[in-house]
């Protein structure tokens, strides 16, 4: 079983973002950059199911800048078998419903039985790229995983939802995204860095999968959100329950 | 203008507050039909909503545990007749809707937070710490609305319910099983108050001592990720970007450092209370009433004073 594993590049989730002044986005010029930290987690279950003996190959993809070209190597690194870069010219959005319909066509190409990707990823928080994809390939989804298991052509997916844990049984091919608890995604190892640069990489562009790339949604402004002034420091519990009375809360 | 409503059912019954606060947001946009999926004792009480002109229920098996697949191919084969399709985002909306979506060929927006027009909203991204304004060029709009920035709608309405025709099961997915925790406490995401532990509690056992003083409030309890990666509380009481977000009246975080990904989700609280025994920690910075003390004494004479 072929496992298709899309990472994105993005801000590092330590980074506090900076508004531009003029309303235009945020400020992306010389901050960190990393894998998004739910494909880190979807790149890790992938390596496990290899390890296991249930997986056979782990393609990772990305779509975005030449540099995402890092993000590939880093899943290399961790212990992936190869890696798809497409690009796209900068500059150009990239919209979760242009991502899948890509991903969808590589899908094609690959013929994979699980696509796991992340739930979100922590710069536009869409929340929407597996969904999508799912859709577009008339395949089953299990989102928000924090368990999977193979067995019987199916993925018995544990997920997170608001009430709690839900569990479902998705004939495979199918798409998972990950949630937080999944797993503990290893760092790569020195020597795995190095093995890692020798791995194949292939390079495409958008354009060579005729996907129109569009955008559908304009973004008018970014602005900061409305701020919040540190309160005061109150200096025992009574004090605090009379501030709180004070205001009504309790 | 016509919004179509996917209203939350949890256990076959309506989720009134995340139905109804959807709702307020549809209401800005045109007539709200609801879709129920679920019993018709669900869809009466979806009728009630008021600014609600419809309720469509499809009470099938197919529909019973939200499985994204057959929710789509239904909410597709309604779509004709609406310009929008929104849902409360809950983890059911934020599964469904996007497949909806890319059936329909059009984006999604995700955890909307303002309507400025028919074709103009407002989300957070970057965890918060930017608003973006979004033009959709779409026809059909499909939206899922964060529901702790709007009010649940009344419910003194009478809308008329009808029988939606089922789109039947796909079978690309089936139901296992639900591991719901019972509890007798608000929900989370709806509650007045709520009062969040995170790694600083330390352990399982000793997260009684926030449950106490929620209990006390009437409060709902919350946890930060360390919390619950650590295994001292559910995954459902997780606060923050990619947790639960809430916006009570009073939120008690004790024992939370205030990374940006748990302010994410707690951050529109109206007052913010922090307990935290190192007085740099960065939760004090939003923090309205700040108290720095070891919470193991702080938080029991907390409960006890009240
Ligand atoms: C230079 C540039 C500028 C951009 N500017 C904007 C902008 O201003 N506004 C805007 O809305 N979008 C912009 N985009 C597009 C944006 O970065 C995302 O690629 C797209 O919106 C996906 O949304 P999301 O990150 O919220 O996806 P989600 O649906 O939250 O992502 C879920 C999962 O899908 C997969 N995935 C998502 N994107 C990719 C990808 N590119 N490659 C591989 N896997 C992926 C990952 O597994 C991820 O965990 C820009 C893209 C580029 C390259
Ligand atoms: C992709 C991603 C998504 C994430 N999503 C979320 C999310 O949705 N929600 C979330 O919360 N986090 C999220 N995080 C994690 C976040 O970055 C922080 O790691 C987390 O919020 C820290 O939790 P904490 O404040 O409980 O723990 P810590 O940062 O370890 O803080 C513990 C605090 O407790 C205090 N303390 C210790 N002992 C005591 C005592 N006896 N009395 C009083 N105070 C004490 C300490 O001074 C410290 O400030 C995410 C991270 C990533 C990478």
């Amino acid at each position: 079983m072929k496992v298709l594993v899309p990472v994105k590049r993005v801000i590092d989730y330590n980074v506090k973002v900076k508004v531009q002044a003029d309303g235009s986005g945020v400020d992306l010029a010389n901050v960190k950059m990393s894998m998004n930290p739910f494909d880190e987690i979807a790149v890790e279950e992938a390596i496990r199911l290899k390890e296991a003996g249930v997986a056979s190959e782990v393609v990772v993809v990305s779509i975005g800048e030449k540099k995402a070209t890092d993000t590939i190597r880093n899943a290399l690194a961790m212990g992936a078998d190869r890696g798809i870069l497409v690009t796209e010219d900068q500059g150009v959005d990239i919209e979760p419903l242009a991502v899948a319909k890509i991903l969808a066509k590589v899908v094609e190409e690959e013929s994979p039985e699980l696509v796991i990707l992340g739930k979100q990823a922590i710069d536009n928080d869409m929340n929407a790229t597996g969904q999508m994809l799912a859709a577009l390939l008339g395949w089953g989804q299990a989102t928000f995983a924090s368990e999977v298991k193979i067995e019987d052509g199916k993925a018995v997916v544990t997920r997170e939802v608001d009430g709690g844990l839900q569990t479902i049984s998705v004939s495979l091919p199918a798409i998972v995204t990950t949630d937080l608890r999944l797993n503990e995604p290893r760092y790569a190892s020195l020597p795995n860095i190095m093995k890692a640069k020798k791995k194949p990489l292939d390079e495409k562009t958008a354009a060579d999968y005729g996907v129109d790339t569009a955008p559908r949604l304009t973004v008018v402004t970014t602005e900061e959100p409305a701020g919040r002034e540190a309160g005061i420091k109150v200096g025992s519990v009574d004090e605090l329950v009379a501030k709180l009375k004070e205001g009504g809360l309790v | 203008m016509a919004v179509l409503l996917l209203a939350e059912v949890a256990g076959g019954a309506l989720a009134v507050d995340a139905t109804a606060k959807a709702a307020t947001a549809g209401a800005k946009l045109g007539d709200v039909t609801v879709l129920v999926c679920g019993p018709s004792s669900a869809a009466d009480e979806a009728a009630k909503i008021d600014g609600v002109s419809k309720v469509l229920v499809a009470d099938d098996a197919a529909y019973a545990n939200g499985l994204a697949e057959n929710l789509a191919d239904l909410i597709v084969s309604l779509a004709g007749d609406y310009s929008h399709i929104i849902a409360p985002a809950t983890t059911t909306g934020k599964n469904v809707l996007p497949r909806v979506a890319a059936l329909l060929d059009v984006m999604v927006l995700s955890e909307v937070i303002e309507v400025v027009d028919a074709d103009t909203f407002k989300r957070p991204v970057y965890a918060g710490n930017a608003i973006q304004t979004v033009k959709s060029g779409d026809a059909t709009k499909v939206i899922t609305f964060r529901t702790s920035t709007f009010d649940a709608a009344g419910l003194s309405g009478s809308a008329s319910v009808e029988a939606a025709a089922g789109a039947g099961d796909k079978g690309l997915s089936s139901f296992v099983e639900d591991k719901v925790a019972e509890s007798d406490r608000p929900e989370l995401t709806s509650a007045k108050i709520v009062v969040s532990g995170g790694r600083g509690v330390g352990s399982e056992e000793s997260f009684s001592i926030i449950e106490a003083l929620a209990d006390k409030l009437g409060a709902a309890v919350g946890a930060s990720r360390a919390a619950v990666d650590s295994g001292f509380a559910p995954n459902d009481w997780q606060v923050g970007q990619t947790g639960k977000v809430v916006a009570p009246e009073l939120y008690i975080a004790c024992g939370i450092s205030g990374a940006i990904q748990h302010l994410a989700g707690m951050k529109d609280s109206k007052v913010i209370v922090a307990i935290n025994k190192d007085e740099e920690a960065p939760i004090f910075q939003v923090a309205d009433f700040g108290l720095v003390a070891d919470l193991f004494d702080a938080v029991p004479e907390l409960t006890e004073k009240l």
